[in-house]
Formats: structure tokens, sequence, C-alpha cells
């Protein structure tokens, strides 16, 4: 299904279109009707299937900021016309449709809103096509960290599994000095993201506190529809932690399937996802003491702007922000910031002035967050860990992360992947 | 691979018995939706690809019926309910105008209701997750069973899901109704012969199957997550277990599902990476040793 979110062809651009017609088959000089035509933006994402919730944070994410944008007066009179298409979450299939927006649709500006692995079959559309391109859900690091993958046209405005895993293994190793927690197992679902999220969380659980000894792991498919098994051999391995980087209706199932177990009485989990509205709101009988990383909380970071625009979200779309969303506005404010510091649609334009480019962020250390010139990826956007409570605010003390760690122990690890 | 921790779990009773309830669960639920596909099938030839989509629809009955009365077992009797007059409506509607076609044509039909329903679900229930919660009769400590742990509402989906199993079994096997389905499924010009109205019959197996798998949806509500697209993976799994099962044999059909279970609960201990994988190894076993399925008769 596409979905346009612009304006509807008025008489007056009918009467346009209509003219430059005659002008093409009469010859007459040739006169440019460009300054007023819209800018189209294409936004791969995923609207069907158990999936379908991560397009609709991501479409509402990055809309609103256009429709501000639009109402604001475009770009020297050109709106923005965002057309979203649903991939069903198939990478072949986003990757057509990435291909179909530039080619068929004129699109200027492709908007990945997809999976991890749509967004590496994107990139390549993005290089062959020199499309500007943002990727804002994609967390997999070595998308924009290896430069063999990376291109001059494309950015991530989305969270970086790097930074999470440092951040999470910084704080789980705090938490387990301080309870004397060793026994550690892994329960992460069994894709990309899974592995390399649960692989670098105990690589810096470990580089933080050496007596860490992970005695198992769990392998749930993504989109199981039970975790009875993985839940058993977590009670037969008597681990006492386990790390978990489940999402969305998947976790809730976790989560809803562990109590019944009475897991959470039995050790601590570290269940990365866990602190965002999605969730927080979807289970019943949310458990206190869980630890989460923060994904999107109105209450962090503890400041005015961000309570402000939870709120106004909230108001417009009569429903909480989730990650997705914070992501996608914060890839659209990039594109539309450096659109007007340019004057121009120019992706080499375009890109350069996003390459190291601040804005103002409700979502960011101190309100900005920061394109990072050598890799195109974000930093500095607000990323912590902290405990739930049953009710609102869910997560009521987060500890920040420190980003001065995270981007020494990121050089490291670039190095050691051979990405520097 | 990990058979020694396999090898430990199979001599360690709490081991034992965690897992085995652990298996019980997964093959019960999932044979009160593969029992109403080896149902369908056995009588009318016709693989009903929607079936999981009849388990979906539970699930959301279940959730919107104990949202307005709190009270689980209305919520649960609502599913069944409710999915059997859709499947009523499904097959006099739908499947019906298709019985004689070719099979493409019935998996096309299916597919597009599956595609709608998928649909009508996001735009009645959302497109996010929802979760039905634990009622709070079942919010109690796990039982502890030779060391092993057993949640107080899987010992009530147990019970339950045995029972209907019972029920369902009785039914087919010790009824008149049993045995007008049971020959329909045989010789139904036969069965129209003897005056019987075959559509009724015909009719009334889409009523059991969307009850079963309006029940199996308003049971598992309170322990996995409800959105749009969840019957996809079920009715993959129903299909191993009619295969393995035998087609239309829902004595096979329980068989099975409880193969099934076992093999998930106990294969996460020894092969973490390969448990889906060890479902479909089963089933090409079966395949090769008897095509027909364990309880399925040749052709």
């Amino acid at each position: 299904m596409t979905k346009l979110i612009g304006p509807k062809p008025t008489r007056r651009d009918v009467v346009k279109g209509a003219g430059v017609a005659a002008v093409g088959i009469t010859g007459f000089p040739y006169i440019s009707f460009a300054q007023n035509k819209p800018i189209r933006a294409g936004m791969v994402t995923i609207n069907s299937g158990r999936g379908a919730m991560v397009g609709s944070a991501s479409s509402k994410g990055a809309s609103w900021e256009v429709e501000k944008f639009n109402a604001a007066g475009g770009l020297g009179g050109r709106p923005i016309e965002l057309i979203i298409r649903d991939s069903k979450g198939k990478p072949d299939e986003s990757a057509r449709i990435a291909r179909e927006f530039v080619n068929s649709d004129g699109c200027e500006i492709l908007f990945d809103a997809d999976s991890s692995a749509a967004a590496f079959a994107i990139q390549e559309v993005a290089k062959e096509l020199g499309v500007l391109t943002v990727h804002m859900n994609s967390e997999t690091s070595s998308l924009t960290a290896d430069p063999k993958i990376r291109s001059w046209n494309a950015f991530r405005s989305a969270r970086q599994g790097i930074h999470d895993a440092i951040g999470g293994g910084s704080y789980a190793a705090g938490v387990a000095k301080e309870k004397g927690l060793v026994k550690w197992m892994g329960c992460s679902p069994d894709y990309a993201y899974g592995r390399d999220s649960n692989v670098l969380f105990f690589e810096y659980l470990k580089h933080f506190n050496k007596d860490i000894e992970v005695v198992g792991e769990s392998w749930p498919k993504l989109f199981q529809a039970d975790y009875t098994e993985q839940l058993t051999k977590i009670l037969q391995t008597k681990p006492q932690a386990i790390y978990s980087c489940l999402w969305g209706g998947d976790l809730t199932t976790f989560i809803d399937q562990s109590s019944i177990y009475n897991l959470f009485a039995q050790m601590q989990v570290f269940a990365i996802n866990i602190a965002d509205y999605a969730i927080l709101t979807a289970v019943k009988n949310l458990p206190k003491g869980i630890h989460s990383g923060s994904r999107y909380l109105a209450t962090f970071p503890k400041t005015k702007e961000n309570a402000d625009w939870a709120a106004a979200y909230r108001a417009k779309f009569n429903e909480y922000p989730q990650n997705w969303s914070w992501e996608n506005a914060t890839g659209a404010q990039f594109v539309i910031e450096a659109m007007k510091k340019t004057n121009s649609t120019d992706p080499k334009k375009v890109a350069a002035a996003m390459e190291g480019m601040t804005i103002d962020s409700p979502f960011g250390v101190g309100g900005k967050i920061t394109m990072r010139a050598e890799d195109h990826t974000i930093i500095n956007y607000a990323t912590g860990w902290g405990q739930t409570i049953p009710t609102d605010p869910y997560v009521p003390d987060v500890q920040s992360v420190d980003w001065k760690v995270i981007a020494e122990l990121e050089i490291e690890w670039k190095k050691k992947s051979k990405y520097l | 691979m990990d058979l020694s921790a396999l090898g430990n779990c199979l001599t360690s009773a709490s081991c034992i018995v965690t897992q085995t309830t652990s298996g019980l669960i997964i093959g019960l639920l999932l044979f009160l939706v593969a029992a109403g596909v080896s149902l369908i099938f056995g009588v009318l030839k016709v693989v009903n690809f929607a079936h999981g989509s009849f388990y979906m629809l539970g699930a959301y009955f279940a959730l919107t019926a104990f949202k307005l009365t709190d009270n689980y077992l209305v919520a649960v009797l609502a599913a069944g309910i409710g999915v059997a007059i859709f499947g009523l409506l499904f097959e006099r509607l739908l499947m019906s105008r298709v019985y004689g076609s070719p099979v493409l044509m019935q998996l096309l039909v299916c597919y597009g209701v599956i595609l709608i329903l998928d649909d009508v679900v996001k735009i009645i229930w959302g497109a996010d997750f929802r979760s039905f919660g634990m009622p709070a009769t079942f919010q109690a400590l796990p039982f502890v069973f030779a060391g092993g742990v057993v949640p107080v509402f899987y010992m009530f989906l147990i019970v339950v899901t045995l029972l209907i199993a019972a029920i369902l079994g009785l039914v087919i096997t010790r009824t008149r109704y049993g045995k007008i389905v049971r020959a329909a499924a045989v010789n139904p010009s036969m069965v129209s012969a003897l005056g019987i109205n075959t559509g009724v019959v015909y009719a009334s197996v889409f009523v059991i199957g969307g009850l079963l798998a309006g029940l199996a949806g308003g049971l598992a509500a309170p322990v996995r997550s409800l959105v749009s697209g969840m019957g996809t993976s079920v009715i993959i799994e129903s299909f191993i277990v009619t295969v393995i099962g035998g087609m239309g044999s829902v004595a096979g059909a329980l068989v099975g599902s409880l193969l099934i279970g076992l093999v998930r609960s106990f294969g996460t201990i020894g092969f973490p990476l390969f448990t889906e994988g060890l479902m479909f190894l089963l089933m090409a076993v079966v395949l090769v040793v008897k095509p027909s399925g364990l309880f399925g008769k040749g052709n």
C-alpha cells in the first residue's frame, strides 16, 4: 500500500502540468516550474505482518517532522511529499521499492525505516543510484562502521549496536560487582541483530568485569510464539543473571511467560529493549527490577523539551512515542536542516552538510545530537540503563552512559574489527 | 549441539519434569489448531491454510471479551464460539464455492482471507502487539515436583486441552455425528445417497475446526503476545503435525503435536541452534519411513 503525505495536486498544478506538456509539444521556450515542485521522499518500512508496529511508529516520527517543515513553507516553497510503502519485512522487496522510488517516482531522498536485513540491501541501492539515504531503524553497527559498506550519500539516525553494547556492558558489570553476579546466560533472537547484540554485550560485560562466566545460551527464532522451552532451559541452567535483546511482541511474551515461572525472583534480568512505551504499556503486570536500556522515555533525558515532545506526540497520535519514533524524527530533522542550510536538494551538497552536523534535539545529551562525519552515524543521543517499576514513569532512574567511554571503546572495537 | 547438557537433563528428575511439562503444553496447544486442520482435510480434502488466522481471531476475541467481562472463562468461550461462527461463514460464503476447484484456487482463497484478516485485525485492534495479561486466578507461584517447575496456569492448560481432546475423540468415535463425519471422509457420495446433507456435514466440520482454533487462541492468549499475523507460525507447525500424524487423523494430530512439543522442549537443551530444524527433520524421517504419516492411511 502506498501512503502519500503532502499536498494534493491543485487545479493550478494540473494547468501547469498541461502547460509543461504543451511546451514540450509546441517547442516554446523552456520555462522552469521546478521551484514549486514537491521534494519527493520515499520511505520503505514494514506495515504488515508481525513487524507492522515498526512502520506505524516510524512513519509517525518522520511524517510529523515533514508536516512541520511543510507548514513552515518548505524549502523555498517546495514542500516534502513523503511516500510510504510496505516492504512486508522482506529485504528483496525493500530493495525493489527503494529502486522504484528513485527510478519511477522521482524521489530525491530515501528514508529506510525497515529492518537491519533490509538496510544492507537498501544501502546497495543507495550506493548505486547516489540518492541521499537515511537509515532510520537499523542498529547493526557494521552498516556505517565498515568502510566497505559505508557510502558518501548514506547516513544512520538510529542508535547503534556497539554503543548499546558498551553502555550495557558497563552498567551490567557494575551491577554484577555489586550483587556478585558471576554466572550469566544469553537469550536473544536468532538473527543478525540478536547475535550481534548478544556477542557484543557479553564482550563488554567481560571487559568491565573479568569474573563473568557465560554458562549457557538460548536462541529463540524471531517472532517465536512460545518461549516455554527457552525458559525451562534457563531454569535448568540456573544462571544468576540473563541478558536478552528480544524486542516487540516477542519481549512481552517472554516477560508474561517468565512471570508464571517466577523467573524474575530467581535471577537478575537485563533486557535492553524493555524501556520503550510499546512494551512498558503492553505488559499488564510489569515486574519490578528488570534492568533495561533506555529506548525511548519521556523522562530521559529529563528535560522540558523531551517531555514536551512526548506530550505533543501523544496528543497528535493518541499513543506513546517509541524508539522508532525518535529515530525517524531525528533522521527527518537532519535532512531538513541540511536542505535548509544548503538551500538545495542536491544529494552531494546535502550529504556534505549532514557530515558532522549538530542539531538541536530533545533526544540528545544537552539537547544536541551530532551526525559524526567520519562514519555517518549519530552520536551524543541520550542513552542509559535503569530498573523497571510497574507504573508510570516505569524506569524512574536512568543512569546515563558516558559518551567518552563509548567513543574510546568504539575506536578499539573498530580497530579490532579492521574497520580502521 | 550440547549432548552433555541433554544427557545431564535426561538423568535429572527436575529437568525431566520441567521439560516434559513444557513439551506437553507446547504440544497440546498446537494440537487444538492441528486437529482442526486435520479434520477439515480428512473430510473435505481441503488444506485450510487460513486456520492460523482462526487461531489469531480467537486470541483477539478473547482479549475483547476479557476486557468487557474480566472473566477468563467467558473470554475463552467467546473466542471458541466466535471463531466457530466465523468458520461457518467462511465455509458457506467462500470455501463451499471452491470445493471442486484445483488446490491452487483453494489456497489462493485461503491466502486472500489471511491477508484480509491480518488487515482487519490491524484496523480493529491496532498494528501494535497487545498483551492479555495473566488472569488473577493464575497469578500464583509455580508448583515444584521432584525439583521441576510447573506453572499453575500451565497445569490448567494441560487439564483443559486434554479434556477437549477427550471430548473430541469421543464425538468422532462414539457418536452418530462422528460416524457420519468419518463416513463423509471416506465416501461422501454414499453419505449423500443415504439422505444425509453433506453440505451441513462439511459446514459443521469447519465449525468444529473454528471452535478448536478459537479455544486455542483464547487459552494461549495470556502467555502470547497478540499481533496481526500471529497465526502464521502456528499454521506452519500445524501442517508439520498433520504430516507427521497423518492427514485427516485426529489421533495422529495429538501424537504429532506431542512429539513436536517434546522435540522442541528437549531439543532446546541438546540442540539450541537446531530446534526448529529438528521438527522438520522429524517430519522428513516420518515421510521417508511412512509417507502417509504415523496414523494416516495410504492414499
